[in-house]
Order: structure tokens, then sequence, then C-alpha cells
């Protein structure tokens, strides 16, 4: 599916997705992209809370929003640039060893990425 | 005279002022107050007694040594366990960060301190800041009834939230004034419960650095106090210009106490909207709410009737915006860097599942997060997905546009709105938490303001009697953009001809 065949001004597919419950596949779909690894328990839960929360959110489709901007934020602020220079942020090696689960000669451990 | 830790921010810094007090009598009464009855409260996550006790020894040097430095200076405070705080544990109520030290200060607390304040302890919120009353905690802070915090009005109900333990805190004289966050009411709506003054900025007032964020376009750091007048004093500290917060304003502050002495509401013109006394709304809370606004008429204020459509769709637009800035803000939760790990896990079976790097990411943060943060990730990663983008958080952003139009064009017409903070009294433990979105529409009155960047505040209203307890109701007034000094001069005449404020609950 592909985000530029979805236009917002058109009712009636906006309407088809959001009437759409969310079946256990799509929950387990979303988990992924979260990275979250849920138990089929919580997988039932989530499927049932999370649709009645969509349907309550359907109401938005009432608004007809043709030609209004979209806001992401309240102050009319634009881009901010900094210098692009290497400065001091005074944390220490020794700083992010102590919260890290594994760290060892300055580095964080992982498993292995590549076989 | 009063208890010591009775006092307000005021009262304590005359009587520090005068000599008659010391910083570390006043921090030895407040924890003195904790030690007898948080156990039942459970307001507090983190204590920092010695910590404290230092603290305010170096106010009182400093008092002695002619060097105080502002007017909070030896004042015990308590914050919120979402601000970063160095060398002292930040958990965000959250298993994930259970054991976390933060390696450096948030620039609210950095404030406070260097205006003189006194740590006193970290309260209990709402994981993340995700809940209206406090129960999604990871931490069961009420140690009497093994549960999280409890109001201290009524024992048996929630404080609000999510700043539930710095309402409580401050209701219960265990820190003479705290600071929490709100990002769609989670210092408005616990204020109101718990009977104190809260208030939200504008969005930009406030730094957010250091503040573990929940939702970035929306979370704003506020006072929680004793008064409005306390109020103005914390906001004074803590606005400002931060440059490790590029959205913090550069809008000169004025001095927030300063239009305090105008004292009169003539020529004030106050809107009430339909919109907000609407279904749901109790008509108990309501009766106290109109009472309310009918002192503000006999204090001389204009009392207009407006409209206001679109607020209705404001909590929609909410629950599609925040939750996809919650799945993007929380993605840094990933295990490797600090915070909870599967490869740390006390389940050896969990442990032994971590095979490859993504399921570390996976199993820690099934591990860490509590189920209400998860479905928030979850919502957001949904609306925010290939295909599903458009339909919800565009649009919800096109809504937002208008919301944010409609009440810019009613403060045309109006200086303030007078609503409702919660549409109920505190409810009962689990009486919510088992269906999110009745959880979500106790919101319902206080996450307008925030898609539209507005200040407002939550001041005592009245009582409603009730199992035998006094419960308390707020009374919510929302401003244009920057007019805090509006919206305080207006809350703090309230309080000079009300004694809602001044009421204090028995603890028992």
């Amino acid at each position: 599916m592909n985000n530029a065949s979805i236009k917002p001004s058109s009712g009636l597919i906006f309407f088809y997705f959001i009437m759409s419950k969310l079946s256990l596949d799509e929950i387990k779909h979303i988990a992924k992209l979260s990275r979250l690894e849920l138990s089929e328990k919580e997988t039932v839960l989530y499927a049932d809370q999370l649709s009645g929360v969509l349907e309550y959110v359907e109401q938005l489709s009432e608004i007809d929003t043709t030609g209004v901007e979209p806001t992401a934020n309240v102050t009319g602020l634009q881009n901010i640039w900094r210098d692009d220079a290497v400065s001091d942020s005074g944390f220490k090696y020794d700083d992010l060893e102590k919260n890290a689960p594994e760290f060892k000669d300055g580095s964080f451990v992982v498993p292995g990425v590549f076989e | 005279m009063n208890e010591l830790y009775s006092f307000t921010i005021k009262e304590a810094s005359e009587k520090l002022a005068s000599g008659e007090i010391t910083s570390e009598r006043l921090t030895e009464a407040i924890f003195e107050r904790i030690e007898e009855i948080d156990s039942k409260v459970g307001a507090y996550i983190t204590l920092c007694k010695e910590k404290a006790l230092e603290m305010a020894r170096e106010s009182d040097l400093r008092r002695k040594n002619g060097a105080t430095l502002s007017e909070i200076d030896g004042i015990p405070v308590a914050v919120k366990d979402l601000f970063l705080t160095k060398g002292v544990r930040t958990t965000a109520a959250s298993n994930i960060l259970n054991d976390f030290v933060p390696i450096y200060e948030s620039t609210v607390t950095r404030k406070l301190w260097e205006a003189g304040a006194v740590l006193i302890g970290k309260t209990n919120l709402d994981q993340f800041a995700m809940g209206s009353s406090t129960e999604t905690s990871a931490y069961n802070t009420a140690t009497d009834f093994d549960s999280t915090t409890r109001n201290p009005w009524d024992l048996d109900r929630i404080p609000g939230g999510s700043s539930g333990g710095s309402a409580a805190a401050v209701a219960a004289d265990l820190c003479v004034a705290a600071i929490g966050t709100d990002t769609g009411g989670s210092i408005r709506q616990p204020a109101s419960l718990c009977s104190i003054t809260g208030l939200k900025p504008t969005y930009g007032r406030v730094s957010r650095y250091g503040t573990i964020a929940m939702a970035s376009s929306l979370d704003q750091a506020g006072p929680m106090t004793k008064t409005v007048e306390d109020a103005a004093i914390l906001l004074n500290i803590i606005s400002g210009y931060d440059k490790f917060d590029s959205t913090s304003s550069d809008k000169p502050i004025p001095n927030y106490c300063e239009k305090l002495k105008v004292k009169s509401l003539k020529s004030m013109r106050i809107g009430v909207s339909a919109e907000f006394f609407g279904e749901g709304l109790d008509s108990e809370v309501e009766a106290v709410v109109r009472n309310a606004i009918s002192e503000f008429e006999k204090l001389g204020a204009k009392i207009v009737p407006v409209s206001l459509p679109m607020v209705h769709y404001a909590l929609a637009v909410y629950y599609i915006l925040m939750p996809a800035e919650v799945s993007s803000n929380l993605a840094r939760y990933d295990g490797i860097r600090f915070g909870h790990s599967v490869l740390k896990s006390k389940s050896e079976s969990q442990m032994s599942k971590a095979e490859s790097l993504e399921d570390v990411y996976n199993l820690s943060r099934e591990e860490g997060f509590g189920a209400e943060t998860k479905r928030r990730i979850m919502l957001g990663s949904y609306v925010l997905s290939a295909g599903y983008y458009d339909a919800y958080y565009k649009k919800a952003q096109r809504v937002r546009t208008l919301i944010k139009a409609e009440f810019e064009k009613i403060f045309e017409e109006v200086d303030l709105l007078a609503t409702p903070v919660s549409p109920t009294l505190p409810f009962k433990f689990g009486e919510k938490s088992a269906d999110p979105l009745s959880m979500y529409l106790s919101d319902i009155m206080t996450v307008p303001v925030n898609p539209a960047g507005l200040p407002a505040i939550s001041i005592p209203a009245g009582f409603v009697e009730k199992d035998d307890k006094s419960l308390p109701v707020g009374l919510q007034l929302i401003g244009p953009m920057w007019s805090e000094e509006t919206i305080l001069m207006a809350g703090h005449t309230f309080q000079q001809s009300t004694d809602w404020h001044k009421r204090k609950p028995e603890i028992q």
C-alpha cells in the first residue's frame, strides 16, 4: 500500500480505512513496527482496545479540511540552524558506561549483526 | 502559628527572610511529615533526605552571608520523576528506567537549584506521563495500601494524573511547591482533583531540555502550588529561552508577580462556552464551576457566552498526534545505551531468547514498558504507518489548525475562557483503568489547549460532599498565547475573595 494513493479529501477512502477493525495480524504487524514482542493475550486485548480508540477518532472524518494547512508547531517556528562544529558535551565515557547494560572499551555491546 | 510544613512559598520565604525559621528546620519538618503520612499518600518514588538537608544548610549559610539567591532560596520543592536530575535516580515511573541515574540536569530543575531551591524528592506519575490517574505507574508508592499514589482528600480515590504525585505532595503538605508537566492536562487535572493550583504555560515558555519526552509538540512543564501567587513566583524562575531547546521562546519574560497587584477584574471579559458544559459533565461538578464563574462576575468581570464547536474534536486530534509523537520519542529505549535490557533480565528464559539485535530491542521493550505505554506506541506506529499517514496523522494536523484558529478568533472577543477541568469528581481506583477510552475521556476539558499551545490554569473552586468526604472541584482559566500574566492576575484575584485554596485534607 502506498501513501500517495490516499487523498485526505477523499471521504470514501478515509471512511473505509477507519471503519476497519484491527485484526490480530494487523496488531502483530504494528507490534513489529513498534519493536514490541507481544504475548497472545496482549495481542487479543490490544486488538480490541486500539479498535475502540480508532473508532472514536473516526469522528474527524466529519470535518471538511480541504485547503487547510497542517500544523506541526504552534509558535510558527522555522528551522533553527547551528554551526556544524564539534562542541564539548562535558560527558565522559565513564558516564555512558554507568548507564549502559553492556559496555566495553568505549563501545556499547550488542549481539552480532552479521553471521 | 501554622505548622511549618503547611507554608506557601510566599509565607516560608518571608519567615526565612525575617530569620524566624531556617531552611534546615523547614526541610526537616517536611521530612517528618513525609515519614508520618507518605506511606498512605504515596506521593514520592524517590526521597533525597540527605541531599535536601545539605542543600538547606547551604541555603541557610548563603542567607547568613547576605548572598540569598532568590525568593525561593531554601524552599523545599518536589519534582515530577520525569525531569532528569543529575545523580538522582529518574524513572518516569517505568521499569525500563528503573535504575536510571541521569548524567545531566534538566533546564527546569537546573534553574530551581540555581535559585536556591531544595530538592525533597521525585514524585510519582503515570508511566512516561501517560494516564489520568497515576495508576499506570510501575511503582506502588503508597506502601500501606500497596498501590500507586492516593488522593489526600479521599484515600480510596485516585489523585488524577499524570502529575498525580506532585499534586498529592502539594495537597498533603509533603513539599512547599512542586513541578509537573502537561501534555493533555497532566498538571491541571490532578491539580483540580487534589484542590491545588496548577499552571500549564504557553508552549515554548519553559524549556523542555532534560524533560523525558512524551509528545514534543505538546509537552510543557509548569508549577503546581498552594496558591496562584506561588505559581507566579515559580514561573518567573523556570521560564525563558534555552539554547538546548530550540522550541523555547526568546519572548521577554514579564515579572509575573508584578501584575498580581492589579487585583481588579473590571473590564475583563470572561467567555463561557456551552461546549464545555455538555454531555458527560457531572451535575455536581457543573454546579461548583458555575458558582465560581458567578464569583468572577461579582468581582467585576463580564461573562460572555461564546461558542467553540471545534473543541469537540480536540480529543480525537490529540489521540492521533500524541501517540504518533510518543511512538517516535520512545524509540530511544532500545535496551542498548541505557535503561533496562533483556541482557540483564531477571528472567533467565527471557535472556536466553535474546539471540539477535532485534530480539534485544523487542524483548527489552516488552519487559520494560507497561500496558498503557505499549498501547500508545502501537497506536502511534499505526497512524504513522504507510497507507494510514494521510488519513490519520495529516488529517489530525489539519484539524489542529482549525482548533487553533477557532481559539484565536474567540480571544478577539474575550480575555479568558472559564471552564471545568475534570468532567467528574476524583474517581475510585480501578474504575476506569480497564477501559482506555473512558480514561482518555477524562481529559476532554483539558486537552483542547495543548494542540493550540495555549496557557491555562486550574484553581480550587469548591467541593462536593460524598461518602463523608469533601471532594475537590477545580476551575480552568484559558488565555491566548503568552497571556500568563492575565491568567495569574484573574486567579489571584479570585483567591483573594475565596478560601477554597486554603482548605486542607484530613489524612486518615
